[in-house]
This record gives C-alpha cells, structure tokens and sequence, in this order.
C-alpha cells in the first residue's frame, strides 16, 4: 500500500515498536473480553504462545500461506481455552485463574524440551508477513467489533454477571455459556497476536509466553480500565512506550508494572479511561 | 383445577438443619398468595428453591404443570419464573433503562453476528425491547428517571424498578421477597396498588412479607411456614384465627390465653 514517505521513514525505523504496539493492544482485548464478565484469567500469554508457535509451525515446517495460518492460529488456542473452561468455568472464584496458569507453565515445559519445536532456543527465522496495515486493521475491526457486541443485549448480559451472578441467572442469563463464550473469544485474539507478533519479530522463545507476559496482559487492562474496549489498549499503550522512555531502566520493567498494578488498584480503581460505555443500540 | 406453581414434599436439609421440610404447597393462577411465618421458618429457601437457586435436598417444583426441579435458575425465568430479592440486587452501575432491558434478556433472540452486523433484525428486536422497557417501567412510575444510574435512585425506587425489570419478560409468576421492609407507609400503600396492577396483568404474584397489614390487605392466599414446615394454607382470616397460626407467632401461652378470651367474649 503506497503511504507518505514521512510515514514510510518513521515505520521503518519503529517497526518493532509500532507493531508491539498494535499486538499489545490485541493482548489487552483478549484480557478485556474476560474481564468483562467478571472472569479472571491469566492464560492469555498461554493462549498468545500458542497461536505463535502453531503459526510458526505452519509457517516454517509446512510452508503454508499465512492466509490460512492466521485463521488456524486463532482456533488451536480456542480448543485449548474449550478444554479448560468447561470444566473450571461453572465454579466461581479462582479456578479459571488456577488453571490458565497451569496451562502456561506446561506449555512451556513442552516448548523447551521438545526439539522439533526449537527447544530452549525457540524458532527463528520466520517470514515477516505480518505488516503495519493487517496488525492496526486487525485491531480496528477488534476494537469495532467489541464495541458493537457491548452496546447490545450481549454487553448488558457480560455487565450484570460482572456486577451480581446470581442476579444475572435470574434474569435469564446462562452465566457459565457466557464465561464461556468469553474465554474463547480471548483466546481467539490471543492467539492472533501471537501469529502476528511470531511473523512480525522473526522469533519466537518459550520465556515469551509464560507468567511474567501473562502479568503484563493483566496490568494493560488494569491500568486502562474496561468501561469500553478502548481503555485496555490505552493502558497496553502506555506500558509498551514506558519501559521506551525509561530505556536506562528497562531491567526493572516488571516493577514498573507491578507498581502500576498497585498503584491502579489502589487509586484508579476503574483504570485511566474510566467511562462506562452505553448499553443499547436503539 | 391444577395449580399454577406447586411444590411436592419440597425439602432442603443444611447440615442437619430442615429449612424446608416436605412442603407442599399450591398457588393458584391470577391470585396473590402470601407467604408468612416467624423468623428462620424457611420461607426465604424456599423462594430459593422454586426460583433453582438453592438445590432441593428431596421433592419437586412445578410449574404449569411443567418439573422444573432438575432446571438452573435461568431456564426457570425463561419459562416464566420471576422474582426479587430481599436485599435489593439492580445492577447499580447500570441505568434504570438498561436493568429493565436486562430483565428482557429471554425474550432477545438476536445472536452475535447479527449484533455485530447490525442487522435490520436486530436493529428492530432492540427498538421494541426498549419500547417494552418504557411500558414497564411507566407501570411503576419510573419513566422519568430512565437514563439515570440505578445506583443513585431512592430505596423505594430501587423497590419499584426491581420488580420492574422482574416484570419486563411478562412471567406467568412473580416472587416477591419482603417486597414491603423499609417502606414507609405511603410507599408501603403505592406497593399494594403496584401488586394489584400485576395480578391484573395475568401475572400471579407469591409474596413473603412480615407487614402483616400489608398481607392481609393484599393477598388472597395465606401460607405459613413455621420450622421448615407448612402448618397453615387458607384464606388470610382463617389464618388469623388458626390456632397453629398464633401458636407459631406468639407461644403456646399466649395462644392459649388468646383462645380462652375470644370464648369468653364471643356470645
């Protein structure tokens, strides 16, 4: 796509950090999503490996073109997110919680001791095939596509199971389909950031994809917020330019964040962009 | 005449407690039927139990003739099962709008893509959800106060736009869980006038209530539930008079004294 060449300098020189940008925001919808109906995960660095490896797998391994790589990297965490939240997503408080944290560290294990996968070394040399446009216009039709579903019967249903379950189930609302529904909505943005950030930085390394990033994904959408879809991109923003502007201290990045964390709990309990978005469509 | 809503030997055990010891008990279509007793008789399990949010430990509820014992609470509001709570629950972030369309979530049909589409289906379900949702909430006399938040409404309001947004999908029954606590007397007569209105809609109305002023104004059926147990079904003035009744209410003693004057004074 032809573009200015201001714009066309200035990518090329950020590339890495204006795609991080855009990935990091899909990472914040995906956190968003289950935090929306008042679900805790911290699988989403889980889910975003596994879209990553599966990509590159496809990628490197079978050569397939990425217009069917990208789709299947969004399912395979998908039928991992089904596995695990049927079973945990009927019981409230922590499980799911508990249990997407298990599947991180096992994934892990697997990534590092099996060789075909690259092992503790990970994979490399995967193609760039994901660019600025596909990465913002991904996003765009995320961000679009949740702010349509939360102003409509289906945000006002993912709203009052967040505020009172049992209230929710008397309205009529089958809470556990819904948390359901959640997670694998997660899972599928998830794992898209994953396929776009392997084909967007040439490598991929099992520590990518383990607890800390899952912390990280969690403190987007507690520092942004979740009124509306645009509060957790917000906060990916500032804490992906953060560590940027500290460059000295990026070693102490995640006590950036985990100050940010108690900070925003403490003081913005409703995140930066802390606007409720409406409820209905007509 | 087969009873609207029934329950057969309904019985929930906690921990070698009976809350609800083998109830049964019929309510009657298009009537107001009461449901009283003394502190920790079990009617609010009970409620929990027809409504599918606590588990019966023995027995069955029906409704319309339909078993609904082995259904979650949700698929009983989508048959017609409606109820508030003691301790109000709107959704207090929300505004009163948006709770009385919550309360319309069994009658949406519209899925997600059609959500996200914005299709001329969905466009036309939400318009009339939101129609729907003024009617009900002029029947209780919230519409001026729709685009508030709930949260910031008076208790009495919170009351009236609980039973409202219980009332948006038209149930065949609506519970009413000590509808009347905390209401002054205005109120508590705006309620009465509130209660009739739904019965006349075709809605009947199961209400547990300790204004006993308020239920033998109101309802056309008593029961009364003492330890877990029915010990009274009939007409608010028979239950006056019940010895069982005032016994459970008053004492052995009591009862009895009250017994021996009503003889002396009756010619």
């Amino acid at each position: 796509m032809d573009m200015p060449v201001w714009l066309d300098d200035f990518l090329w020189t950020y590339q890495n950090l204006v795609h991080a940008l855009g990935i990091n925001g899909l990472l914040a919808l995906s956190m968003y999503v289950v935090l929306a109906v008042g679900q805790l995960s911290l699988g989403q660095a889980a889910f975003m490996g596994l879209g990553a490896y599966f990509s590159a797998v496809m990628t490197l391994k079978f050569g397939l073109p990425f217009a069917i790589v990208l789709p299947a990297s969004c399912i395979a965490p998908m039928l991992f997110a089904l596995a695990i939240g049927v079973p945990t997503l009927r019981l409230s408080g922590v499980y799911l919680a508990i249990a997407t944290i298990g599947l991180g560290e096992v994934l892990r294990a697997v990534y590092i001791n099996v060789e075909w996968l690259g092992g503790a070394l990970g994979l490399s040399g995967i193609p760039e095939r994901a660019d600025f446009w596909m990465i913002y216009g991904l996003l765009a039709l995320a961000i679009v596509a949740l702010w349509l579903i939360g102003r409509s019967g289906i945000g006002r249903a993912m709203e009052a199971i967040r505020e009172d379950e049992t209230a929710a189930q008397v309205m009529g609302i089958d809470v556990a389909r819904y948390r359901l529904g959640a997670l694998l909505a997660s899972a599928v943005l998830a794992g898209l950031a994953g396929a776009l950030g392997a084909h967007s930085s040439s490598f991929i390394g099992p520590n990518e994809y383990g607890f800390e990033p899952a912390v990280t994904i969690l403190s987007f959408a507690l520092l942004g917020g979740i009124g509306t879809p645009f509060a957790p991109v917000l906060g990916a923003w500032i804490l992906t330019l953060l560590p940027e502007v500290l460059r000295g201290f990026s070693d102490m990045r995640l006590v950036f964040n985990g100050v940010i964390i108690v900070l925003a709990v403490l003081f913005l309990p409703q995140g930066l962009l802390a606007v409720r978005m409406r409820r209905r469509a007509a | 005449m087969s009873a609207l809503l029934e329950t057969r030997g309904l019985t929930r055990r906690f921990a070698g407690l009976l809350a609800v010891d083998s109830v049964d008990m019929a309510v009657q279509a298009d009537t107001v039927h009461a449901l009283i007793g003394p502190n920790g008789a079990g009617k609010t399990t009970l409620f929990n139990l027809i409504s599918g949010l606590t588990v019966p430990s023995q027995g069955s509820v029906l409704l319309q003739g339909r078993d609904l014992t082995a259904l979650p609470a949700d698929r009983r509001t989508a048959l017609g099962l409606a109820r508030t709570f003691q301790s109000i629950r709107i959704f207090g972030a929300m505004s009163v709008l948006e709770n009385v369309l919550t309360g319309l979530h069994p009658r949406r049909a519209a899925g997600l893509v059609a959500t996200v589409l914005r299709t001329p289906g969905f466009r036309r379900e939400e318009r009339a959800l939101v129609e729907r949702a003024l009617v009900v909430l002029d029947m209780v006399g919230l519409t001026a106060r729709a685009e508030e938040r709930a949260a910031n409404l008076s208790y009495g309001e919170q009351r009236r736009l609980e039973i409202a947004r219980a009332m948006a999908p038209g149930p065949a029954v609506l519970l009413l869980d000590e509808p009347a606590a905390g209401m002054n007397p205005a109120e508590t007569a705006a309620l009465i006038g509130l209660v009739r209105r739904i019965r006349g809609l075709g809605t009947t109305v199961l209400l547990v209530e300790h204004d006993i002023g308020f239920v033998m104004d109101i309802s056309d059926v008593v029961t009364v539930l003492n330890f877990g147990r029915l010990i009274f079904q009939g007409t608010p003035a028979g239950a006056r008079q019940a010895p069982e009744v005032l016994e459970a209410y008053l004492g052995q003693k009591v009862a009895a004294r009250l017994a021996e004057r009503a003889r002396r004074t009756q010619p």
